[in-house]
C-alpha cells in the first residue's frame, strides 16, 4: 500500500502557472476605461452643441484654426517618432533611443506651449457658457494628460541611465509609448469635434 | 475519480503548506495581501453598515409621525442624502470588493491579486473618503442634501456661497470612491482574465468569478461616465462654468444622463456578484448541480451589455421624448429575460434537492424571494404609464429597497456565513445566526413591504412630513427599521465571539467544491503557492461522480495536515 502511495505521490505533478507580465493587461485595461471619460466629454459637447440655439459666446463666431492645426501636424508626427524610439531600443541602441526619445519629449513640450499660447489668445473664459467650459475643459484634460505623458517619458529617459535597467523587457517604455498613441487619438477626436465642426 | 489513501505523514513530509500569518496588527498596516485586504474591506464596510443604518433609523424615526418634528426639513434632507451615499459608496461597494478579494485569487488558484500594492492603495482610499464624506456633517451648512443623486440645480446652487461646502466634499469624495473602484476593477479583471489555475478555462470557473468579471467590466465601462460627470458637477459648483446651468446655455438634463449611465449599471455591479453568491451556496446546501451552468454563466454578460443601455428609465418623467420612453422600456423588460433564466436555474437547482437550512442557506432563500419580488415591481416601473404615476413615491424606495438591502445585503449575508469558517479559520454559532436571519427577515419585510402601498397611494419621497392617511404604512416601516437595528446585535456579537473563540473549523465544512474549500482554513499566505491543482470540471457537480481536480484526494489530504 504504502508504495503503491509513493509512487502515485511522487507522480503528482503540480499544475504551476507563470504568473508573470500581466502589467501591460493592465493598462490597456486601465487605458480603455480612461477613453471613456473622454467619451463622455465629446458626448457632451455634441448634446450641448446640437442643442444649443447660440453655441459661441456674443462676440465670437468660431475659433482660429492655424495655431492648432500646427499642433495637430506636431503631435500626431510625434507618434511616429516614438515608435522609433521604440524599435532603436528593441535594437539595444540605447543612444539612439534616448536621443529620439528626447526629440519626442520637444514635440510634447512644443504643443503644450502652442496650447498656451492659444489659451491666452482667446477672449472667452472658462465661465463664458457652456461652450467656454467646455472648450476649456476638454482642452485642459487633454493637455493633462500629455503633461503627464512628458512626464512619464522623461521617466524613462531617466531609467535609461540606470545600469541594467533593461536587460528584463521594456514594459515601462511600451506603456508610455502607449499611452502617447492614447493621448494622440484623443486629440484628434477633439480637434474635429472643436476645431472642425464650427 | 480514482480515490487513493493517501498516507498522510508522507505528504507532511513532502511538502505541507506553511503556517498562515497570525498577527492581527497587519489589519492595520499597509499590507499587500488580498485576503487581509478582503477582511479590511469587510469589516470597514460593516462599520458603516452601522452608521448608514442609524441614519437610516433617524430617517425612520422621522417618518413614524406625519409632520415633521423630529428634525428641521432641511436636516432631514441631509440625512436621507447621507444615508443613500454611505449605504452605496462606504457599504456596498466596499464590501463586495471585500468579498472579491477574498474569494477571487482562491477560487481561481491564483497565490494573490494580479497587482497587490495598487490593491492595498484602492482599500487605504476608503478610509480617506469616508473621512471626507462624515467631515461634510461638520462644515457650514451642512452635508449634501440634494440627494444621493446630486442632480443640478438644486446640487449646483450654495446657498452660503463658500467654497468649501457639503456637495463640494460630496462629489470629491465620490470621485476618489470611483478612483478607487477604477483601481479594483482593473486589478479583478486582470487576475481573472491571467491567473486562473491550468484547464480552468471561462467555462470551468465558478458562477462567482463569471459575475465578477461581469460585474467589474461594467465598472470599467460606466463608472468613467460618472466621473466625467462629476468633474463637470464640480466646475459648476466652484469655478461657476454653466455646463448644467440653463442660465449659461447648459442642460441639467445632461447630467441625469451621465449620472445613470453609470448608476443604473452600478446596481448591477452590486447584484452580479450576490446573483454569484447565491449560484455557489444553492448546489451545496441543495447537493445538487447547479442547474443550467453555461447559461447562468452567459447570462451574466447578457445583463452587462443590457445594463449599459436602460439608463433613460430613471428619466421617463424629466422631459424625454416619446420614442425614446419607448425604447428604453423595452430594453429594460428585455433584463428580465437573462435575470429570468438565473432565477428559474436557481429553482430548479433547488427543485428536488436535499436541503439543508443552515444560516447562509437561510439568507440565499430569504434574498431569493425578496429578488422576485424586487424583480416583478421592477418590471411594473419599467413600464411608462406605471413609472410617471408612481414616479417619486415610496413605490420607487420601496422597489430599490428591496434589490439593495432585501437581496443585495442577504446575499452578502450569506456569503460571510458561509466563507466565514474558511477566511477565519473559526465555526460561527449556528444559532445566533438563525436569530440574525429571523430578525432581518422580519425586519426588512416589515420595513419596506408596507411602503409599497403607501407609494401606490401617492406619498412622496424625500419630505420630512406627509398627509396623516400615509400614517399606518410609516408606522409599521418604522417598527421594521427597528426591528433591523436590533438584528445586528446577534450578527456582530457572533462575528466578534466566534472569530474570538470559536471552534476551529475544518478545510471544508460544507463539503463543497471549489478550490477554495481544498486549501487549509485559513488559508496560508499565496494559497496553493507553486502547487495549483489542475481543474478538470465546473465546480458543480454534486453527486455526478465527476473529479473535479487532478490527484483531488492529493489536496484534500495536504489540506488536513495540522501544524
Amino acid at each position: 500500500m504504502l508504495t503503491e502511495n509513493q509512487n502515485l505521490s511522487l507522480n503528482h505533478k503540480p499544475g504551476h502557472v507563470k504568473h508573470d507580465g500581466h502589467n501591460m493587461t493592465g493598462f490597456i485595461i486601465f487605458l480603455c476605461s480612461e477613453s471613456i471619460i473622454f467619451f463622455a466629454f465629446f458626448v457632451g459637447y455634441s448634446v450641448l452643441k446640437i442643442s444649443a440655439p447660440v453655441w459661441y459666446p456674443a462676440g465670437i463666431n468660431g475659433i482660429d484654426i492655424k495655431m492648432p492645426l500646427i499642433n495637430t501636424v506636431i503631435l500626431v508626427s510625434s507618434s511616429f517618432v516614438i515608435y522609433f524610439a521604440e524599435k532603436y531600443l528593441h535594437k539595444k541602441n540605447l543612444w539612439g533611443f534616448r536621443i529620439i526619445w528626447f526629440i519626442t519629449m520637444i514635440m510634447g513640450s512644443y504643443f503644450v506651449y502652442g496650447q498656451y499660447v492659444e489659451w491666452s489668445e482667446l477672449t472667452f473664459s472658462l465661465q463664458s457658457g457652456a461652450f467656454g467650459g467646455m472648450f476649456y475643459l476638454l482642452t485642459g484634460f487633454h493637455g493633462l494628460h500629455v503633461i503627464t505623458g512628458i512626464l512619464l517619458m522623461g521617466l524613462m529617459l531617466f531609467r535609461s541611465f540606470i545600469p541594467d535597467n533593461y536587460k528584463g523587457g521594456e514594459m515601462g517604455v511600451e506603456s508610455v509609448s502607449l499611452f502617447w498613441h492614447f493621448v494622440d487619438v484623443i486629440w484628434i477626436i477633439l480637434f474635429g469635434l472643436i476645431y472642425l465642426w464650427q | 475519480m480514482t480515490i487513493v489513501n493517501y498516507d498522510p505523514r508522507l505528504v507532511k513530509t513532502k511538502n505541507p503548506y506553511p503556517k498562515g500569518p497570525n498577527d492581527w496588527k497587519r489589519f492595520f498596516s499597509f499590507n499587500t495581501d488580498a485576503k487581509v485586504i478582503g477582511i479590511q474591506y469587510i469589516v470597514t464596510a460593516l462599520f458603516f453598515l452601522l452608521i448608514g443604518g442609524l441614519l437610516g433609523m433617524l430617517i425612520r424615526g422621522e417618518l413614524i409621525t406625519p409632520p415633521s418634528d423630529l428634525f428641521d426639513p432641511t436636516v432631514y434632507n441631509g440625512l436621507y442624502t447621507m444615508h443613500g451615499t454611505i449605504m452605496l459608496f462606504l457599504f456596498l461597494f466596499p464590501i463586495l470588493s471585500g468579498l472579491t478579494n477574498l474569494l477571487v485569487p482562491p477560487m481561481i488558484g491564483a497565490p494573490d491579486m494580479a497587482f497587490p500594492k495598487l490593491n492595498a492603495l484602492a482599500f487605504w482610499l476608503v478610509p480617506v473618503f469616508s473621512i471626507i464624506l462624515l467631515l461634510s456633517f461638520f462644515v457650514p451648512g451642512g452635508p449634501a442634501s440634494s440627494g444621493w443623486w446630486s442632480y443640478p440645480p438644486i446640487s449646483i446652487q450654495n446657498p452660503l456661497g463658500k467654497v468649501l461646502n457639503g456637495e463640494m466634499l460630496w462629489i470629491i469624495a465620490i470621485s476618489l470612491s470611483g478612483i478607487s473602484s477604477i483601481i479594483g476593477a482593473v486589478n479583478f479583471v486582470t487576475t481573472i482574465i491571467r491567473m486562473r489555475a491550468p484547464g480552468m478555462g471561462f467555462f470551468k470557473m465558478p458562477i462567482f468569478i463569471w459575475t465578477v468579471l461581469a460585474a467589474q467590466l461594467l465598472q470599467l465601462l460606466g463608472l468613467p461616465a460618472l466621473t466625467g460627470g462629476a468633474i463637470m458637477l464640480f466646475f459648476d459648483l466652484t469655478f461657476g462654468t454653466s455646463f448644467f446651468r440653463v442660465e449659461g446655455g447648459g442642460d441639467p438634463v445632461l447630467f441625469q444622463h451621465f449620472f445613470w449611465f453609470y448608476s443604473h449599471p452600478a446596481v448591477y455591479v452590486m447584484v452580479l456578484p450576490v446573483f454569484g453568491i447565491f449560484s455557489e451556496l444553492f448546489p451545496v446546501y441543495s447537493r445538487k448541480p447547479l442547474f443550467g451552468y453555461k447559461f447562468v454563466a452567459v447570462a451574466s454578460f447578457g445583463i452587462t451589455i443590457l445594463s449599459l443601455v436602460v439608463w433613460v428609465h430613471h428619466m421617463f418623467y424629466t422631459g424625454t421624448p416619446m420614442w425614446m420612453r419607448n425604447l428604453f422600456m423595452f430594453t429594460t423588460m428585455l433584463i428580465a429575460v437573462p435575470t429570468g433564466v438565473k432565477v428559474f436555474a436557481w429553482i430548479a437547482t433547488l427543485w428536488g434537492g436535499n436541503i439543508r437550512l443552515s444560516t447562509p442557506m437561510l439568507f440565499c432563500l430569504g434574498g431569493l424571494f425578496n429578488f422576485i419580488f424586487g424583480g416583478i415591481t421592477g418590471v411594473m416601473l419599467a413600464t411608462v404609464p406605471v413609472d410617471i404615476h408612481v414616479g417619486n413615491t415610496y413605490f420607487v424606495v420601496a422597489h430599490f429597497h428591496y434589490i439593495i438591502f432585501n437581496t443585495i445585503a442577504f446575499g452578502i449575508f450569506a456569503a460571510i456565513y458561509h466563507w466565514f469558517p474558511k477566511f477565519t479559520g473559526k465555526m460561527f454559532y449556528e444559532g445566533l445566526g438563525k436569530v440574525h436571519f429571523a430578525l432581518t427577515f422580519i425586519g426588512a419585510t416589515l420595513n419596506w413591504l408596507p411602503l409599497h402601498w403607501a407609494g401606490l397611494l401617492g406619498m412622496p419621497r424625500r419630505v420630512a412630513s406627509y398627509d396623516p392617511e400615509f400614517a399606518i404604512w410609516n408606522v409599521l416601516a418604522s417598527v421594521g427599521a427597528f426591528i433591523l437595528g436590533v438584528a445586528s446585535i446577534p450578527f456582530i456579537l457572533n462575528m466578534v465571539s466566534s472569530w474570538v473563540r470559536g471552534k476551529p473549523a475544518p478545510p471544508n465544512p460544507w463539503k463543497a467544491i471549489g478550490l477554495e474549500w481544498l486549501l487549509p482554513s485559513p488559508p496560508p499566505h499565496e494559497n496553493f503557492e507553486e502547487d495549483i491543482p489542475t481543474v478538470l470540471n465546473e465546480p458543480y457537480c454534486y453527486g455526478l461522480n465527476k473529479p473535479f481536480v487532478e490527484d483531488e484526494q492529493f489536496y484534500i489530504e495536504k489540506s488536513l495536515i495540522k501544524h
